[in-house]
């Protein structure tokens, strides 16, 4: 049945009649964004802070301290992390007993996932963002899988601040997405997951994470 | 005149939908809230249209190597692990579904939202195979618990406001309490389809953009719930037309600003999802098969006509059926098919056959609101006059679209001969603007004047005609 | 002083006059308003009697073959190389951009794109053309303006007729709330489809209404036509005008 119907598709598209053209217009060319680092940083937290996501732009060194004083106190019952990662490992080397236990992601989700649906919290770094729609860019990854930024009610994620790009094209270009091939999935997440299913009204916190928070790292 | 069956059945929906107050306040409302929030992402006009001439030009380039372009998409997906199926019919793609479901075993679907699914009539069709498909979308999730169809292709139920919301939870969601928080409304959703996401067995979702050059599978939404179909589940089916598929990776950018952008208003949706491979050695999550389900039904018969194509061009965006006055008016359900507005009433009749669905391209006034806001610039007011061509047209047509001639009949065709003859005949229209001059205020109020003066005073026909007076102030002729 | 609509043409001494057939029968002193804006500017206006139908109704209906018997009619009768004007968005819109759509696969295509590029809607036609100036002679009012949806967009010449009516200091614009919907009239379209006809011409009555205006003016009566029905049926008087119309009263 599929080798008949991918051939007959396959022949009725190359049986185009030939009267009447089909033009292709001409694309025209559209600069784009061109901000300074300063103002990616800037124009990227406005845009991630609108879609309810709560951005922290603070130098390498101190992050960890922020991120801790963010932890403490709230009462979750984990964070998931990638120890395979030299995230992983500052984790590791920074973690102090108040805080919520980390807990990596090692094993194969037929392995654990009802951990992984009740786990609270979780944190990935970023391969980038991009300043013009307000998204980070994720290539999930053995080291960390894609259910990390995704099952977990609070997703925390790192960015380097010098991988802010200007638009999605310029990144795709020089990150060189197409020279390096395109991982199993990648991801932009501009915000917490939303809803304006009803009424069109804007509420956060659907199916994916509840929260978003971005420590951008200067 | 008598009546086909398509625009009997319309002018029954029409009226109950007219009728309904509330459907009418609820639409309105979210039409202008849409429209608003588009115009405000692209309030530069000059840069808009500049995007949308490369959005135009994009999918335009795409279709016109399409053949190549599907080709190389099932390499390349099939390099990467990606299984292809080709279907023919809804029938079949239904068929390739439950081949891949009954395989694994499964019992339990779950489903982001997909257009194509709704066009195959898969959930239904699942059922009646004992096999729970569930969808997950929020507005999908609401319109499957009242056992409806989607009303707009982008927000399904945004026929309903919260309150009729509030019930349906309360009366079909075991244990439920009754709100009319949206946000408590959303939680319960939530807390709903946690377990089913943690439980499903198979993932089916669609597909936006399908990138030849990667073979890359992308798609766009909001809530969470597409990523948790198409990664939490050890297989994944994705549902597309075959008209989605785009040449480069680089295409995906303006494609992608354009599709949210015109759909809600958003500069990019929470998640863009782009997957290529199915889990690979070392990974540990991702469904370890990925299936992608290419659909034609019909779409190669438009594909065949190069006016035709344009319709091909749609990233649907649902923009038409936020600005267009018809819908507007009556919601999606009153169009009876699954794709309404103008974009449904250009694509229906070509797929489904014009006896089927002819009546949809009668839903226009020609007001071009669909073209001005289209992304990508579909000729909506020309596709739909050549649609109304061929419903007219007996014999060999033109454009030979199914079901053409469906609605000619000798009165009205007479009548049109008649109508052309009056105008190419001076002295013919001489006598007749005398006679309309003079009888025009006592003309027996039927046919077309039956239907005008429904609702209106009868047009006020002047004692003199402009071809009159015109004459008197010595106008006539080029001396 | 810097033009924002730079003339296309040389001002002509004669133009053709192209009277619509809505005007024709139910607004022939809209029509005669058009003739003596232009004539009052100098130009001598041609009002070809064998003139009919745009072909429109047929065009838009499924019934190409008619519509095209009945504009090679036009196009015989207005055979002179003169400007054509229309005092209609719509039925220029016809003239101008449908004509070449309709006879795209036909042999007198390029006579029928010849004849399109002279088209023009009036009041296109008096600022860009003309160029000219209106001094207001009459009393304070509030009126309001209906788009016909082809002078909107396919035409495009909603910014010539408000510079128009911009030009008359006593005049006051309300504006619409939904100014760029259409009203429902679509030709027959009102007759074919009379139940969402008369809902969209409802909700525009609604939104004259709340204007509080006195009038409401447009460059086309087949709305007006629609719009002054619906009034009519709910028994409201607002009176509804041709902006040809509401100009040369205001002027005289």
């Amino acid at each position: 049945m599929t080798a008949n119907a991918r051939a007959n598709i396959l022949s009725r598209l190359r049986a185009t009649t030939t009267q009447g053209s089909f033009a292709v217009p001409d694309a025209p060319v559209i600069a784009g964004l061109a901000l300074s680092l300063e103002e990616r940083i800037d124009r990227l937290r406005r845009m991630l802070e609108t879609m309810h996501a709560e951005v922290q732009v603070v130098s390498s060194s101190a992050w960890l301290g922020a991120l801790k004083a963010r932890l403490r106190a709230r009462g979750l019952n984990g964070l998931l992390y990638g120890a395979e990662t030299p995230l992983g490992a500052a984790l590791e080397a920074a973690w102090e007993d108040d805080l919520p236990p980390l807990v990596p992601y090692s094993e194969s989700v037929e392995q654990c996932r009802e951990q992984l649906f009740h786990i609270d919290a979780g944190i990935t770094t970023t391969r980038g963002a991009i300043a013009e729609n307000g998204a980070l860019i994720l290539w999930p990854s053995a080291a960390e899988p894609r259910l990390m930024s995704l099952t977990p009610g609070l997703h925390i994620a790192v960015l380097e601040a010098g991988m802010i790009f200007n638009t999605f094209a310029e990144a795709i270009d020089q990150q060189a997405w197409l020279q390096e091939g395109m991982p199993t999935n990648a991801l932009l997440i501009s915000g917490p997951s939303k809803t304006a299913d009803i009424e069109l009204t804007l509420t956060f916190g659907v199916h994916g994470p509840k929260e978003l928070v971005v420590f951008i790292l200067t | 005149m008598t009546k086909t069956a398509d625009v009997l059945a319309f002018e029954r929906n029409v009226t109950k939908a007219l009728d309904d107050g509330q459907l009418r306040r609820n639409l309105r409302s979210a039409m202008t809230t849409l429209s608003q929030r588009r115009r405000a992402l692209f309030a530069d006009v000059e840069a808009f249209e500049k995007l949308r001439t490369q959005g135009q030009s994009i999918r335009r380039r795409a279709l016109s190597r399409l053949p190549e372009l599907l080709e190389q998409l099932e390499a390349r997906c099939t390099a990467n692990g990606i299984q292809v199926h080709w279907a023919e019919t809804t029938a079949e793609a239904n068929a390739i579904c439950l081949d891949i479901i009954r395989r694994h075993g499964a019992q339990r679907v779950i489903k982001g939202k997909s257009m194509v699914s709704e066009e195959m009539h898969l959930n239904h069709f699942l059922e009646e195979q004992g096999i729970e498909a569930l969808e997950t979308d929020l507005g999908e999730y609401i319109i499957q618990l009242d056992g409806e169809t989607p009303s707009h292709i982008i927000v399904p139920a945004i026929h309903k406001n919260k309150d009729q919301i509030a019930h349906l939870f309360h009366d079909r969601i075991p244990d439920a309490p009754y709100t009319e928080v949206v946000e408590e409304l959303n939680a319960i959703a939530r807390q709903e389809l946690r377990e089913k996401f943690r439980a499903g067995e198979v993932g089916v979702s669609g597909v936006n953009f399908a990138v030849a050059e990667t073979g890359t599978l992308c798609l766009v939404e909001n809530e969470g719930n597409g990523r948790m179909c198409t990664t939490a589940p050890p297989v994944h089916i994705a549902l597309m037309g075959l008209e989605k598929v785009v040449e480069k990776l680089q295409d995906v950018p303006p494609l992608l600003r354009l599709l949210t952008g015109s759909a809600t208003g958003q500069p990019i949706t929470t998640y863009f999802n782009m997957i290529t491979a199915p889990r690979r050695p070392g990974e540990l999550d991702g469904p370890r098969e990925v299936h992608l389900v290419i659909l034609d039904n019909g779409r190669s018969s438009i594909y065949g006509d190069p006016e035709r194509r344009a319709t091909l061009q749609c990233i649907r965006c649902g923009a038409c059926l936020n600005h267009c006055p018809i819908y507007t008016r009556l919601g999606g359900h009153a169009y009876g098919h699954v794709y309404p507005g103008p974009i449904g009433s250009i694509l229906t009749p070509q797929l489904e056959g014009l006896d089927e669905a002819g009546v949809m391209a009668s839903a226009s006034t020609f007001c071009g609101a669909c073209e001005e806001v289209c992304p990508v610039k579909i000729p909506f007011t020309e596709i739909l006059r050549m649609l109304r061509n061929e419903a007219y047209a007996r014999g060999e047509s033109e454009h030979d679209v199914k079901g053409h001639g469906y609605r000619y009949t000798t009165v009205e065709a007479l009548s049109w001969k008649s109508w052309a003859l009056y105008n190419t005949s001076p002295g013919l229209a001489r006598i007749g603007s005398q006679i309309l001059g003079k009888l025009g205020q006592h003309l027996p109020m039927i046919g077309p004047l039956k239907e005008w003066t429904r609702t209106r005073i009868p047009p006020p026909f002047a004692p003199k005609s402009l071809h009159q007076l015109a004459q008197e102030r010595g106008l006539d002729d080029d001396r | 002083m810097n033009d924002p609509f730079p003339a296309p043409i040389p001002r002509p001494g004669k133009v053709y006059y192209f009277g619509t057939c809505v005007i024709d029968a139910c607004f022939p002193q809209a029509g005669l308003a058009g003739v003596e804006l232009l004539q009052r500017e100098g130009v001598q206006v041609i009002f070809p009697q064998a003139q009919s139908c745009c072909g429109q109704p047929a065009h838009n209906s499924g019934f190409p073959d008619e519509a095209r018997r009945v504009a090679r009619h036009q196009l015989k009768a207005f055979a002179r190389d003169y400007p054509i004007v229309v005092p209609s968005g719509s039925c220029a819109g016809m003239l101008k951009h449908q004509y070449p759509h309709l006879f795209a696969h036909e042999p007198d295509i390029e006579e029928v794109q010849r004849f399109s590029s002279r088209i023009y809607e009036l009041s296109e036609f008096m600022v860009k053309v003309l160029q000219v100036r209106l001094e207001d002679r009459g009393e304070p009012i509030k009126v309001t303006w209906h788009s016909s949806c082809h002078a909107l967009r396919e035409m495009a010449i909603i910014p010539y007729a408000k510079t128009l009516l911009g030009q008359l200091k006593q005049v006051e614009l309300v504006e619409l709330q939904n100014e760029r919907e259409c009203c429902g009239f679509g030709g027959t379209f009102s007759v074919k489809q009379p139940a969402i006809s008369a809902a969209m011409a409802d909700d525009k009555v609604n939104d004259i209404v709340q204007t509080g205006a006195a009038r409401v003016l447009s460059t086309d009566c087949g709305c007006l036509l629609n719009i002054s029905g619906t009034l009519g049926y709910r028994q409201l008087s607002i009176p509804t005008q041709h902006l040809a119309e509401f100009i040369l009263e205001r002027t005289q």
